[in-house]
């Protein structure tokens, strides 16, 4: 048992544990969604982060100590947001085409979803910690932490409502917008990258280039809208 | 295939340093996505390697949010202290912005005389994007 005890010690200081645990998880979330026929309420992320934290907790694991392997899979989305560069030029001309709908589209996205998550929250009486972390909720992380952090919220908070953001977009959004009768890539990809950034764009990616360039240019021109325009307004407001 | 991820990451490294410099409000490899996307303006195609590098890349970037994912165990007494206007505001506010946009953008392109059909270059599967 002691033995068994050091092995344990040993795994745990090293990267190697959590990095595994990361990919497996994601894969047991990828297969579940394969067999579940790509049901999209089996989002292999949501599957993964469950999964992870129900281990962790377990284990009575830190985060930090978690974040020690995984930081290597996490330090790879800043280079993956530089790759939209591809699909984006390989759909700019239809970009180009209708360049003043996309500006027009993400502006009024933006609006709604800053306006809409604050006046939620307030009418159902949320903490101002809360609301700050609402406001740039569909904005990609690293922004939405630097706003929130600007209008004195929490930054950790913060990402903790984008990332629920990102996940509940990509999980419903498919259903919504077939609901609605929207069947254009385009639009579809704008909407999911407006509302639910990076992990909206890598939702819409899966099914269709055009609606995943649209997302990632959906999701960059939100982060600039939001950074600019919610200061703005929160200073109208409170 | 080596040089094509040095360009991505110096492209990162130079939206990294420019957004420090400026204090602008958008994070650095947003800047870098802008510098890719120029080169590729510049150059007039996408070299294959670097193609294969960025799919590559853009295939797993739902795996790249999970260790931010699993930050939610750092806030769970904040969340369920505001639980409800939490899960109602990130519910609706995110279904309502989805609409608006797509609307909005259905909307502003119906007139467009060479109509963007859903059936143009892709695969659909089950309806979902």
């Amino acid at each position: 048992m002691g033995e068994l005890r050091d092995v344990w010690v040993y795994l745990s200081a090293t990267p190697l544990l959590h990095l595994t645990l990361t990919l497996a998880a994601f894969q047991f979330g990828s297969w579940v969604y394969s067999r579940g026929k790509m049901n999209p309420t089996l989002n292999p992320v949501l599957l993964a982060v469950v999964l992870i934290v129900a281990v962790l907790l377990v284990t009575g694991t830190r985060y930090d100590a978690y974040f020690e392997g995984a930081q290597f899979v996490h330090f790879l989305l800043g280079p993956a947001t530089v790759a939209l560069a591809i699909p984006l030029y390989r759909q700019f001309e239809r970009v180009r085409r209708s360049a003043l709908a996309v500006l027009v589209s993400i502006l009024a996205g933006s609006t709604t979803a800053m306006l809409s998550a604050v006046g939620i929250g307030y009418v159902l009486s949320g903490s101002s910690d809360t609301l700050i972390a609402l406001a740039p909720k569909s904005v990609t992380a690293p922004v939405a932490m630097g706003i929130a952090e600007q209008l004195g919220g929490l930054p950790s908070l913060t990402a903790v409502l984008v990332l629920i953001t990102g996940i509940t977009g990509a999980v419903l959004g498919p259903y919504v917008l077939t609901l609605i009768g929207v069947k254009d890539w385009a639009a579809r990809g704008l909407a999911m990258g407006t509302a639910s950034h990076g992990i909206g764009t890598a939702r819409a990616l899966q099914v269709s280039e055009i609606a995943g360039a649209f997302s990632g240019l959906a999701m960059g021109l939100n982060a600039l809208a939001t950074a600019i325009l919610l200061p703005l307004l929160w200073g109208f407001f409170f | 295939m080596l040089n094509y991820l040095t360009l991505i990451l110096g492209c990162q490294l130079v939206g990294e340093l420019t957004t420090q410099a400026l204090q602008a409000p958008v994070p650095g490899p947003v800047v870098g996505m802008v510098l890719l996307f120029t080169f590729l303006m510049a150059r007039g195609s996408v070299p294959n390697d670097l193609a294969s590098v960025g799919d590559t890349l853009l295939r797993y970037l739902s795996l790249m949010f999970v260790p931010a994912g699993v930050g939610v165990m750092l806030h769970f007494k904040l969340l369920g202290d505001d639980w409800l206007p939490i899960a109602v505001a990130l519910l609706i506010s995110t279904i309502l912005t989805i609409i608006v946009t797509a609307w909005v953008m259905v909307w502003l392109t119906r007139a467009d005389p060479p109509a963007v059909g859903p059936e143009a270059g892709s695969h659909p599967k089950d309806g979902a994007a």
